[in-house]
């Protein structure tokens, strides 16, 4: 299962203030973590909403509206992707997070949609070694 | 620069409404020609806040608080990340894209951060761990 | 929260800490089995207290102290009988156990205790089948029930195979170690087999359809990038794990509306997973810079699907440099099945005819006898040559052959239809 974990904004981020060292090594230590767990496919903190735009669509029309934008506690201000093999995996990691704002904050957790398609790919491309360690496993099966 | 471009929830999309078969046709089109031109870097759709969770930080408590969430207009229903030149042109690309949703909406363009954004707070060491975990989750540094 | 709830939490935090649990035990214990007991035992205690106290600050040292609590009570208990025995005169084994220094020994350096575990689950005195069992339940911590339906053998049967696995290892008395030298590369060759065979269990479904075969997929994937940050100078791992990133980007696109195959290059790309792919190439760039001018066969299949993730249309693969990379790979990795792979690059760049020649070159191979791609590419040679009535014939070849229902299918339309351009010919 694939999960995008999203980590509000506050007045702070929304301020553009930066971490402090302390807490930007803990959040280092804790990615690496995530790394070594082999869950994290990618992960990044976004600039404040004073340097992003919105774009409205309506119909045909689409209105460009710049930034800043109000509702600070329920912009983004980072996100990670894991992989995790189930609900109860993607919150314990979370619950391991570094608190990541000065203050009081929140970390979203959402499914990500996933198209369980895993058939037979019918092409001889790229199996070679697949055939070749069936074989062995056959051969070894005892 | 690299950009996170969200896809705003509706009343529509939180409440688990499938697209049209035409709007997914579209969607397709769409994502063909993002990556063709080479600016794709990743995106995926959100299956609705009920499904959803958030754990709520406070000095060292962790309080884990259930979906569904109130604000619909502010929650993501879908994202890419993508590699363009500058806002503008992140801005051209999303003014291409068919109307994600049935009604009226919104998509947001955020651009991310680059280690070299934090300066001067930056030790070595951190800047070390930072670029090794970027390289290793394939990421452009 | 309910307590059904703390169970839960409580019961995922000993799956994240599990490998690394049983790794540190196993170096205390040397028994797979044993350690496997052992964290069990550290589990029921932590059900018994953490609702109470709440999870620990650090869930990981607090599991390691309640299991090494277990073993010492366990080695003072085996003592005490030992004592009993020899006072009644009984012959004892062992008499030499002393007292081991627990304490001493789980604060020694523990280097790498999980990068140990996955050679020991991996060892060559273990039959393939044992090593991709024991590797999921130690290190995937899936069931003996999932992995059993993962490889479609009744669970008794798996418990079996699993039990075994571990007598092997105790019987055969292999050290809990991180090999060296030459002997860390056949180690290391043997652990990417496992990890790229769990990988195409979930991948080529060749039978049947079940939820546990994605997962297996997933599983591989986290485990070579657990083992890319374990051994990170090894090009060979990150080769590995480019592939199969790579190969998983596709996953989403390989299948039709009605659940039909598609094939590589008809495949939509807009539905290729671009996160998978930008790891993959990062992957594959890393195991480049390692390798050098000595590419093993995963970095060298990594770069092969490197060339489709790169091609942005079908009409842009690099079929030369495809022809090319596959005849780097039989020089040092001969097999029938690359030789196959070969050709159908080179009719790719050069056109069906010259690709048929080096197909009909492996008409008797014998290891390829049974092996319904040979008889497939023959036909779809064949078919582009015009020669429509033998390419039915190798259709209906392969279709008899394939072990998948849907391949199967798809080969005897192609009968049909190769049939239908002879008759009106």
């Amino acid at each position: 299962m694939r999960f995008m974990i999203i980590v509000k904004a506050t007045k702070d981020s929304e301020a553009g203030l930066m971490p402090s060292t302390e807490l930007l090594a803990a959040m280092g230590a804790y990615n690496e973590e995530l790394v070594k767990a082999g869950i994290m496919l990618a992960g990044d903190g976004l600039h404040p909403s004073t340097k992003g735009a919105r774009i409205r669509f309506d119909g045909e029309k689409r209105a460009v509206v710049d930034g800043p934008f109000a509702e600070t506690k329920e912009l983004i201000a980072g996100f990670w992707i894991w992989q995790c093999k189930s609900w109860d995996e993607a919150i314990e990691w979370v619950k391991r997070c570094p608190n990541p704002m000065t203050g009081p904050s929140e970390i979203e957790i959402r499914q990500i949609f996933e198209a369980e398609d895993f058939g037979a790919e019918f092409t001889p491309e790229l199996r070679a070694q697949e055939e070749r360690v069936w074989a062995e496993a056959k051969k070894n099966a005892g | 620069m690299r950009f996170m471009v969200m896809v705003k929830a509706t009343t529509d999309s939180e409440a688990g409404a499938q697209p049209t078969q035409e709007l997914l046709d579209a969607m397709m089109a769409y994502n063909e020609e993002l990556v063709k031109a080479g600016i794709m870097k990743g995106g995926d759709g959100l299956q609705p806040s009920s499904k959803g969770a958030r754990v709520q930080f406070d000095g060292a408590k962790r309080s884990v608080v259930d979906g569904p969430f109130a604000e619909t207009k502010e929650l993501v229903a879908g994202f890419w990340l993508w590699e363009c030149k500058s806002l503008d042109e992140a801005i051209a690309w999303v003014k291409r894209c068919p109307n994600p949703m049935p009604g009226p909406s919104e998509i947001e363009i955020r651009p991310l951060y680059e280690l070299a954004d934090f300066g001067e707070i930056v030790t070595p060491e951190t800047a070390a761990t930072w670029d090794r975990l970027k390289t290793e989750i394939g990421d452009k540094s | 929260m309910s307590a059904s709830d703390a169970h839960r939490a409580i019961e995922t935090v000993f799956r994240i800490e599990a490998p690394k649990l049983i790794g540190g035990l196993v170096r205390l214990t040397r028994d797979i089995g044993r350690a496997e007991e052992l964290a069990q035992d550290a589990l029921v205690a932590a059900l018994a207290q953490w609702p109470q106290d709440g999870v620990p600050r650090n869930p990981g040292a607090w599991l390691m102290q309640a299991a090494k609590h277990r073993a010492i009570d366990a080695l003072r208990r085996d003592k005490l009988l030992q004592r009993k025995h020899e006072e009644l005169g009984h012959d004892s084994e062992t008499d030499a156990l002393a007292m081991p220094d627990l304490d001493a020994a789980l604060d020694d350096e523990v280097g790498d205790d999980l990068l140990r575990l996955i050679f020991i689950a991996c060892h060559p005195v273990l039959s393939t089948e044992a090593r991709l069992a024991l590797t999921l339940r130690l290190l995937g911590g899936l069931t003996t029930e999932e992995i059993a339906r993962a490889f479609l053998v009744p669970e008794p049967t798996m418990a079996q195979r699993l039990v075994r696995a571990k007598k092997a290892l105790a019987d055969a008395r292999v050290p809990f170690e991180v090999p060296h030298g030459v002997e860390l590369a056949q180690r290391l060759a043997s652990v990417l087999e496992v990890v790229y065979l769990i990988f195409n269990e979930g991948y080529a479904a060749t039978a049947g359809h079940d939820w546990v075969r994605p997962a297996l997929c997933e599983e591989a994937m986290r485990l070579g990038r657990i083992l890319a940050e374990r051994a990170p100078l090894e090009p060979e791992v990150h080769g590995l794990v480019a592939l199969m990133e790579l190969q998983a980007s596709r996953l989403r696109a390989r299948l039709g509306p009605d659940g039909e195959p598609i094939l590589l290059l008809d495949q939509n790309r807009a539905r290729w997973d671009q996160l998978l792919i930008g790891r993959g190439l990062k992957a594959l760039e890393r195991a480049q810079r390692l390798a050098g001018a000595a590419p093993g066969p995963y970095l060298l299949q990594a770069a092969l699907a490197a060339c489709h993730a790169r091609a942005r249309t079908a009409e842009e693969t690099d079929w030369r440099r495809i022809a090319a990379l596959y005849a780097v790979l039989a020089a040092i990795n001969p097999s029938p099945i690359v030789e196959l792979n070969r050709a159908v690059a080179v009719s790719m760049a050069e056109g069906p005819a010259a690709g048929l020649v080096l197909v009909e070159a492996l008409a008797d191979e014998p290891a390829l006898r049974g092996y319904h791609l040979l008889p497939s590419v023959h036909g779809d040679l064949l078919a582009k040559l015009g020669r429509h009535g033998e390419a039915a014939a190798a259709f209906d070849r392969a279709a008899s052959l394939t072990r998948n229902a849907k391949e199967r299918a798809l080969l005897e339309e192609r009968a049909a239809t190769a049939r239908g351009a002879a008759a009106t010919g």
